[in-house]
C-alpha cells in the first residue's frame, strides 16, 4: 500500500504540511517494500488549481491514502472519485505522523475544507 | 481619451475622483470594479440597458473522448483533471482560451457559452455611465473588464480601476492614454502607489497624481512625487464635511467647494490631450 504525505521536506524528521495543493513535497512510503519516494508538487507554484494539479500527480503514483492537513474542494473531489482516502493530521513530523496512522489514530477526510486554503 | 483611474491601496478614492472627475468633464463613466461596482450608488443613473457577459468552456463528447489525457496535460490553467478513465472539468479555473480543442485528435472537444457576469449602462445629467458586475462565486473579472472597455465612444471616458495592480487592472490599462493614481498620504497608500506607479509607467502613457485626504502638510507622499518628478494634479483635503456628504451618498461635484477642486483637476486633464 502506498501511503503519501504532504510535507515540509525530505525526511522523517520533517514536518507533515498541513495544506495540501501547496505543500513543497511528497513523500510517498511503500508499506510492502519500505521504500519512500520523494516527489516535488508540481502544483506548489501554479497560478490557480493547485490542489487540482497535486491530486493529478498523485493520481499517476497510484496512492492508496493520503495523509494532509486539509483538502480544498476541487482536489477533494478528485481524491474522492479517485478512490483515494484522506486523513487529517496536525503538523508534526513525518514519522509520528505514520505511527499515528499505523495506529488508527487519524480522522479521514469526509468532507472539503475552503477553498484558496494554502494559498500565499 | 480614455482616462484610467487607479490607485494601488483600495479605498483611497478612486470612485470618488472618477465620477466627480466625469461630471465635471461631462465625460463618460464606466465602473471597472466589477467585483464590487459603487459608482452607481453615487451616480444613480436609470439603468436602461443590460447585457450578458459570456464565458467559454469545453464540452467534452464521451463517445468520442477515448480519455488520452491531452487535453489535461496541455492545460495551463488546471482546469481539466484525469481520473481513471474520466476527464473532469472544472469550469471556473478555464479561461476558454481553446487550447484543448486544438490538441484533442478525436475531435471529441466543443465549445459552449456560460454567463459570469453583466453589464448595466444608463443615463444621468447627460453623461452615459456604465459599469461591470461579476456573479457572486466567479473567480475571473478580464472578461467583463475587457467587454466594458471594447467599444468605448465619446471624447473622454473616466475608467474607474479595480484596487491594486493585478490581471483586472492591468486589462483596464491597456485601454487607457492617460492614468490618474488616487492616493492617500499614510504608509500603505504610498507603498501600493509605488507598485501602481511601476505599472503604469510600463504603457508610457501620461500621468498624474490625486491626494484625496489631505493633511495639508509637506507628507510622504508629496516628498516622494517631488523625489520621482511626478506631477501632482490634484489635492482633495482632510476634512469631516467630504466624510458626511460621501456617507450619505451625495455627489461632492454639487458642493462647491468640492466643484472647484475637481474642475481644477479636470484643466490639468485637459492638458493631456
Amino acid at each position: 500500500m502506498k501511503i503519501v504525505i504532504s510535507s515540509t521536506g525530505k525526511t522523517n524528521e520533517d514536518l507533515l504540511d498541513k495544506r495540501f495543493g501547496r505543500c513543497q513535497y511528497f513523500q510517498i512510503h511503500d508499506t510492502e517494500n519500505g521504500e519512500v519516494k520523494i516527489l516535488e508538487n508540481k502544483g506548489q507554484d501554479s497560478s490557480g488549481g493547485a490542489g487540482i494539479v497535486a491530486a493529478n500527480q498523485l493520481n499517476v503514483e497510484k496512492v492508496d491514502v493520503i495523509i494532509t492537513g486539509d483538502l480544498g474542494p476541487n482536489a477533494f473531489e478528485l481524491i474522492e472519485k479517485a478512490g483515494i482516502k484522506a486523513y487529517k493530521c496536525a503538523n508534526i513530523v513525518i514519522g509520528s505522523v505514520l505511527e499515528k496512522y499505523n495506529k488508527g489514530e487519524l480522522e479521514e477526510i469526509k468532507m472539503s475544507g475552503p477553498a484558496y486554503h494554502g494559498a500565499n | 481619451m480614455n482616462i484610467a483611474v487607479l490607485s494601488g491601496k483600495g479605498g483611497t478614492g478612486k470612485t470618488t475622483v472618477s465620477l466627480n472627475l466625469a461630471l465635471a468633464l461631462k465625460s463618460n463613466y464606466i465602473d471597472c470594479d466589477v467585483e464590487e461596482p459603487n459608482g452607481f450608488l453615487f451616480l444613480k443613473p436609470k439603468i436602461d440597458k443590460t447585457e450578458k457577459v459570456m464565458v467559454e468552456y469545453p464540452l467534452i463528447n464521451d463517445n468520442k473522448c477515448t480519455s488520452c489525457g491531452d487535453c489535461v496535460d496541455a492545460c495551463q490553467f488546471n482546469a481539466l483533471a484525469k481520473v481513471n478513465k474520466d476527464i473532469i472539468l472544472f469550469q471556473k479555473l478555464c479561461h476558454g482560451c481553446g487550447t484543448c480543442e486544438i490538441v484533442c485528435k478525436y475531435e471529441a472537444i466543443t465549445y459552449k457559452k456560460r454567463e459570469t457576469g453583466k453589464i448595466e449602462s444608463g443615463k444621468i445629467r447627460d453623461i452615459n455611465c456604465s459599469r461591470g458586475i461579476l456573479n457572486i462565486g466567479e473567480p475571473m473579472a478580464v472578461p467583463i473588464i475587457r467587454q466594458l472597455l471594447k467599444n468605448l465612444s465619446g471624447d473622454y471616458n473616466l475608467i474607474d480601476c479595480p484596487p491594486g495592480t493585478s490581471c483586472n487592472v492591468v486589462n483596464a490599462l491597456k485601454y487607457a492614454e492617460a492614468a490618474i493614481l488616487v492616493t492617500e498620504p499614510s504608509e500603505f497608500g504610498l507603498h501600493d502607489l509605488k507598485m501602481a506607479v511601476e505599472l503604469v509607467k510600463m504603457y508610457k502613457i501620461p500621468f498624474g497624481i490625486v491626494i484625496n485626504k489631505d493633511d495639508g502638510k509637506d507628507n510622504i507622499v508629496k516628498k516622494y512625487c517631488r523625489n520621482e518628478e511626478i506631477k501632482i494634479i490634484g489635492i482633495i483635503p482632510y476634512s469631516k464635511a467630504t466624510a458626511i456628504l460621501y456617507s450619505k451618498g451625495e455627489i461632492l461635484y454639487d458642493e462647491m467647494h468640492h466643484k472647484i477642486i475637481f474642475d481644477k483637476i479636470s484643466k490639468e486633464v485637459l492638458l493631456w490631450n
